[in-house]
């Protein structure tokens, strides 16, 4: 609208005149959001329309349109399912323990941001990134070579310390540990990236002033630096709860099995158990869209509680 | 004032341990690993190679390389790598220059169509359904459509493109009588290739680790991208890694290749980045930030 108005030799005209002539006059710019345009409407909104179909029972030769309404049969028949509980609590308890770890990035920078020898800190930065780097099969499949009853490296330790080998991977009690713990390992450094660049914001007058009245390291990090980088970490703090019913089931499918099932099920690994593997496939979008409802919910009362609380917020 | 240097050396001394030990933690299972793929896995499974190699062998690394699925695998998400990246930067770059101009109209309705994916999609299975009306079942374009671009890269790059493409200079150019088209390719792309190295750099390392699209929509063996093959010989235990003329070895041995093996496959199929990533890391880093100043 803006480059319209810009147009003052023009005198006023109709609307669509002067659609018609930004139009003639910039056709090709709209061009350039075609592509885009059409990836959004036939991989993202076509699937939103597609959702229908948990409120219906979908049949392949009747299409999504044609199968016949049922109403909220689907989402009853999962609330009231042996296994609802099981999977909300699972995947409640996964999101928090991840969440209770979130300051650990913040810390990592925090740390690095005080390092005086550039060469150290330098390749601190590039060490920690690199698990970042390595895939979620091959993370998985390290778990299960270090973690194996007989010849993993944790499991030989235990023996020489005196302990009797455990099977982690077996162990419903180890589960959420094992995932949680190895997420930290892998996404530790880069999530710290941000945080790094916010201090590095942090105006150097406010150290130099409390320099002078003599305030220590430790004093400064907690009144000057990490004030400093608040809104940053209100920010990712939401988007993090935006996707907290998520809990990064890819990887808890490669270290799901029948033993650990009792704290490795989670509403995402079922949707796709119940959809793709046995071919529920309205019981399934209906379970995914309960999820994503969630998430939305979540997402829009965290938002509004920082604007409330912290002023800071997404939207 | 000389008690307070004394403390900030103190914390100085707390904060490089500090760093140290997280560094060991973090490093150390990536070094067990290449050692171990070039140790005698007598030696490693008894606890004497815990940090360099002992005895060293490269068997593991030859049963990798004699292995056909793995060549397969390997040349599989090299090619879906390429076009995936390729097509991503088609529908990334034209999208997020023309939102970064002011001429266009309803750019905040198109921001909000584009934004709102970000907040909710139709699920796994309404996308599965999708995928497979369009025929791409077990097709190179099931692993690359789907996730071909998100609502964040567009944000980011529209972002670079408002801070770095000044408006004098595209409008230089109209006046000049080139078009829109003539300007993005020959003007605005070639003062953009820091964002246009970020956005591949990070949407090729996703298409290179990515399984689970591959998991869902390919049946084919053929067409399975390397992290497929990994899942197979690392976490499901369901390869046959042994060798195929192979009566010579004992049972006892083959199952100590296996183990020799899948130190060896963990670390060609992440060395390539683990390789490449400290070369191009700034461009890494900025992506991230460009990405943290526009929200």
């Amino acid at each position: 609208m803006k480059g319209v108005k810009n147009d003052v030799s023009v005198p006023a005209q109709s609307k669509f005149y002067q659609v018609k002539k930004n139009f003639a006059r910039n056709w090709q710019i709209y061009v350039f959001l075609l592509p885009a345009v059409a990836y959004f409407i036939i991989l993202h909104y076509i699937p939103m329309y597609g959702v229908q179909i948990a409120f219906k029972n979908f049949f392949a030769n009747l299409g999504i349109w044609g199968s016949p309404w049922i109403g909220f049969d689907h989402f009853e028949r999962f609330f009231n399912s042996y296994y609802f509980w099981r999977l909300l609590k699972n995947t409640l308890v996964l999101s928090a323990y991840q969440l209770i770890l979130f300051p650990l990035p913040i810390i990592l920078a925090l740390s690095l941001h005080e390092v005086r020898n550039r060469m150290f800190k330098k390749w601190a930065q590039t060490l920690t990134y690199a698990p970042h780097f390595i895939s979620v099969v091959v993370v998985v499949g390290m778990i299960v070579i270090f973690l194996d009853p007989t010849t993993g490296l944790v499991n030989r330790l235990i023996v020489v310390f005196g302990g009797s080998p455990i099977d982690f991977l077996t162990s419903p009690g180890w589960f959420r540990h094992i995932f949680t713990w190895s997420g930290v390992w892998q996404t530790l450094g880069w999530g710290s990236i941000i945080y790094l660049a916010a201090l590095s914001g942090v105006n150097p007058e406010l150290h130099e002033a409390a320099k002078v009245d003599g305030a220590s390291r430790l004093q400064r990090i907690f009144h000057i630096n990490i004030p400093s980088i608040l809104p940053t970490i209100v920010v990712l703090f939401i988007l993090n709860i935006g996707s907290f019913m998520t809990v990064g089931f890819e990887k808890v499918l490669l270290m799901q099995n029948n033993l650990n099932a009792k704290t490795s099920d989670v509403i995402q690994t079922f949707v796709y158990q119940t959809g793709l593997l046995e071919g529920q496939y309205s019981f399934a979008a209906a379970i995914g869209l309960f999820d994503s409802a969630i998430n939305i919910a979540l997402l829009v009362v965290f938002n509004y509680t920082a604007r409330k609380v912290s002023g800071n917020s997404l939207w | 004032m000389k008690r307070f240097t004394l403390s900030d050396r103190g914390f100085d001394w707390i904060n490089t341990i500090f760093l140290l030990i997280i560094l060991v933690l973090i490093v150390y299972p990536l070094i067990f690993v290449l050692s171990a793929s070039i140790s005698d896995p007598q030696a490693v499974s008894s606890g004497r190679m815990w940090l360099w190699p002992v005895d060293i062998t490269f068997k593991g690394y030859e049963r990798v390389f004699a292995n056909d699925a793995i060549w397969l695998g390997y040349k599989n998400t090299i090619i879906y790598t390429f076009v995936g990246t390729a097509i991503h930067l088609f529908v990334l770059l034209p999208c997020a220059y023309a939102l970064s101009r002011k001429e266009l109209m309803a750019k905040k309705f198109i921001l909000w169509f584009i934004l709102f994916t970000m907040l909710f999609n139709g699920g796994l299975i309404p996308t599965y359904l999708v995928v497979q009306s369009l025929g791409m079942l077990d097709t190179m374009w099931a692993i690359i459509i789907p996730n071909v671009v998100g609502a964040w890269s567009i944000l980011v790059a529209r972002a670079f493109f408002q801070q770095s493409i000044p408006d004098q200079l595209v409008e230089a150019s109209k006046i000049d009588g080139a078009s829109d088209f003539y300007i993005f390719i020959r003007v605005v792309l070639p003062l953009s290739l820091p964002i246009i190295a970020v956005m591949a750099l990070f949407h090729a390392v996703n298409l290179w680790n990515q399984y689970f699209n591959a998991l869902i929509y390919l049946s084919d063996r053929d067409k399975y991208p390397l992290q497929l093959i990994l899942r197979e010989i690392l976490v499901v235990n369901q390869m046959q890694l042994n060798d195929p003329g192979g009566s010579a070895e004992s049972l006892v041995d083959q199952v100590k290749t296996a183990g020799l093996i899948k130190y060896a496959v963990i670390i060609v199929s992440s060395l390539p980045l683990l390789l490449v990533y400290p070369f191009v890391q700034r461009f890494f880093v900025q992506g991230v930030l460009i990405g943290s100043i526009k929200e």
